[in-house]
């Protein structure tokens, strides 16, 4: 089993398909590290062992029928609970939705089935993707693997999570400020966050849609790819989705990194970043040159009103996606209140948490009559700006190498009680997603309490194939990166 | 500095965000919005003038398709999910 568990989703995926392990071996190996770890770590909201024993059959048939060919299939999966799953409950880990089961499938979802994957779980996260540290869920807090006095980072610390404890071998997080690549670099497993548009955002409940993307997690840049490759393309569901042609990112191996362009920008290692974090970077950067990679430090203008523009952006849309929720169509419904605008009033207030409101409530005032240039048109703007600088930098570099959070993983119970210190947490993740960058974040350290450093490799749209790459390498570079858990003795 | 949430402000928020907060949870939405929005009007420090505002990354223009219907019918899976219902309806309380 350990030697299971160790496997990367590739390797997995290759024995499976050789006949040496089969479909429901795994997924019992998964299930029986989920039922060891999960004590601890809570990173599963929902696991449905009957859905998944029909599910085995049907995928063990068609291994053996030729209908699932491809290099993951039989290999499970989680899925954040803010992605629709077909009959299985999606709560957005907030109240309001805590009985909500989704009629259809989420594109990613019908993407991961129709390549013969198996979904386990549904994975824990900030209440609909609200949050830092996975700590706003409604229902219950996830811990880091590493140490479980930690957060796993958030909003897709439940998927990380799960990750990282060898629950599962890979799974989908969303990313709309940072949401899959600052809990990977936590928890110390690799998440990418595609190019906006790459993947389809059908079944993905909406907190920022000009921001959201989904985006697999696993253990190494090569299942990443893997993972993107079944997960990317067009969608007409998702009016926003690229129609350019996918890129493959598997197949072609690089050795090393000649001729590849690296630029670190100072402001995302400056003050308020933890010095061990940038020894790592550092050392990350050291190793790349060595292989040949041209890496030099350059100024990224505008790092300072990321934040600002990005919680302005997010906070606007949130508001308006979420005014969905008015306890009629689904959701939760107040007892309490007199006449139909009383009872949506109440159901959202007793229905959404802290978080949520606060965001809505800005949102509502942003987009308000009289502030709406000041606050909300002023943000795009200044995303304009902020993605002028990103074309500038991609000009010189292939990769701009960051780190994706100023620390590691903070304890649990330290970030709820200042809300704009917790927005200010994100700086070195949001700019991606305001610009609609693909970035892949992997872990490249250890800080001196035993907790994962992650280095994000940002590209510029549609360089997935380039990240990743630059990526793989890496990993060959710095060498295996230990697990979390505990070997069986 | 003035204030800019005053009570007439956060009345027109609660109204906008349909939400109805409790007086405790009022006050202290009150105190961190206007924390986060002094935080936040940092973009003044920003020349826009000559800007345009930036929507959306991707330039495709308008995306067209037939206006028919192909995910069937589904009426009772999705009233499933309805708090209230009755004979095949959504049942929300007295309106007039």
């Amino acid at each position: 089993m350990e030697e299971l568990l160790r496997m990367t989703a590739l390797e997995l995926g290759s024995i499976i398909r050789d006949g040496k392990v089969g479909v429901k071996e795994a997924v019992q190996c998964c299930q029986k590290q989920i039922q060891k770890s999960e004590p601890q770590i809570g990173a599963f909201l929902l696991t449905d062992e009957e859905k998944t024993e029909r599910r085995v059959k049907e995928v063990e048939e068609g291994i053996r029928q030729g209908r699932y060919t491809g290099p993951l299939a039989g290999v499970p999966v989680a899925v954040k609970d803010n992605i629709c799953t077909r009959g299985m409950k999606t709560t957005c880990a907030s109240r309001m939705l805590e009985n909500f089961v989704p009629q259809y499938d989420a594109e990613a979802v019908r993407r991961l089935e129709d390549a013969g994957m198996i979904i386990v779980g549904k994975t824990n996260m900030d209440e609909f993707a609200m949050g830092s540290t996975s700590e706003t869920s409604y229902f219950q807090v996830t811990k880091n693997p590493w140490n479980t006095e930690h957060v796993p980072g958030g909003s897709s610390g439940g998927s990380c999570a799960a990750v990282a404890s060898g629950e599962v071998w890979a799974a989908l997080g969303s990313d709309t400020g940072g949401s899959i690549r600052q809990p990977s670099s936590y928890c110390g497993v690799v998440g990418l966050k595609p190019t906006y548009g790459r993947v389809s955002r059908y079944g993905l409940i909406a907190y920022a849609s000009s921001l959201d993307q989904i985006g697999p997690v696993g253990r190494s840049a090569a299942d990443c790819g893997a993972l993107y490759e079944i997960l990317a393309g067009t969608d007409e569901k998702d009016a926003s989705s690229s129609r350019k042609a996918v890129e493959a990112v598997s197949g072609t191996k690089r050795d090393d990194l000649k001729g590849i362009r690296i630029g670190i920008p100072e402001e995302y290692l400056g003050e308020g970043t933890d010095p061990e974090v940038r020894q790592a970077i550092e050392k990350a950067a050291d190793l790349m040159r060595e292989s040949g990679a041209q890496v030099e430090w350059f100024s990224l203008k505008m790092t300072e009103y990321v934040i600002p523009a990005y919680y302005i952006i997010a906070c606007a849309e949130a508001s308006s996606n979420l005014e969905r929720f008015d306890g009629v169509k689904y959701g939760y419904r107040s007892p309490k209140g007199e006449g139909l605008h009383e009872m949506y009033k109440k159901s959202r207030q007793e229905g959404f948490g802290e978080e949520v409101k606060r965001r809505i409530m800005l949102g509502s005032f942003v987009l308000s009559s009289g502030y709406y240039d000041a606050y909300y048109l002023k943000a795009l703007k200044t995303k304009a700006l902020i993605k002028r600088e990103f074309d500038l930098a991609f000009q010189k570099y292939d990769c701009i190498l960051a780190p994706a959070s100023p620390t590691t993983a903070p304890k649990l119970g330290t970030s709820l009680s200042d809300p704009l210190k917790m927005y200010l947490s994100d700086v070195d993740t949001v700019a991606v997603n305001l610009a609609g960058l693909p970035a892949v974040c992997l872990p490249c350290g250890m800080d001196s309490k035993g907790l994962p450093i992650g280095m994000q490799l940002i590209g510029d749209c549609f360089q997935e194939k380039k990240i990743l790459e630059t990526a793989a390498v890496y990993e060959k570079l710095r060498g295996p990166f230990p697990v979390s858990w505990k070997e069986e003795m | 500095m003035s204030r800019k949430i005053d009570d007439a402000t956060m009345d027109n928020v609660e109204i906008l965000a349909k939400l109805a907060l409790t007086p405790k949870e009022r006050k202290k939405a009150m105190a961190e919005m206007e924390k986060i929005l002094d935080y936040v009007e940092k973009l003044n420090e920003l020349d826009t003038d000559r800007i345009e505002p930036l929507v959306h990354i991707l330039e495709s223009g308008n995306v067209f398709r037939e206006d028919a219907v192909v995910n069937g019918d589904g009426k009772e899976e999705a009233l499933a999910n309805a708090p209230r219902k009755k004979d095949g309806q959504y049942m929300v309380p007295k309106t007039v």
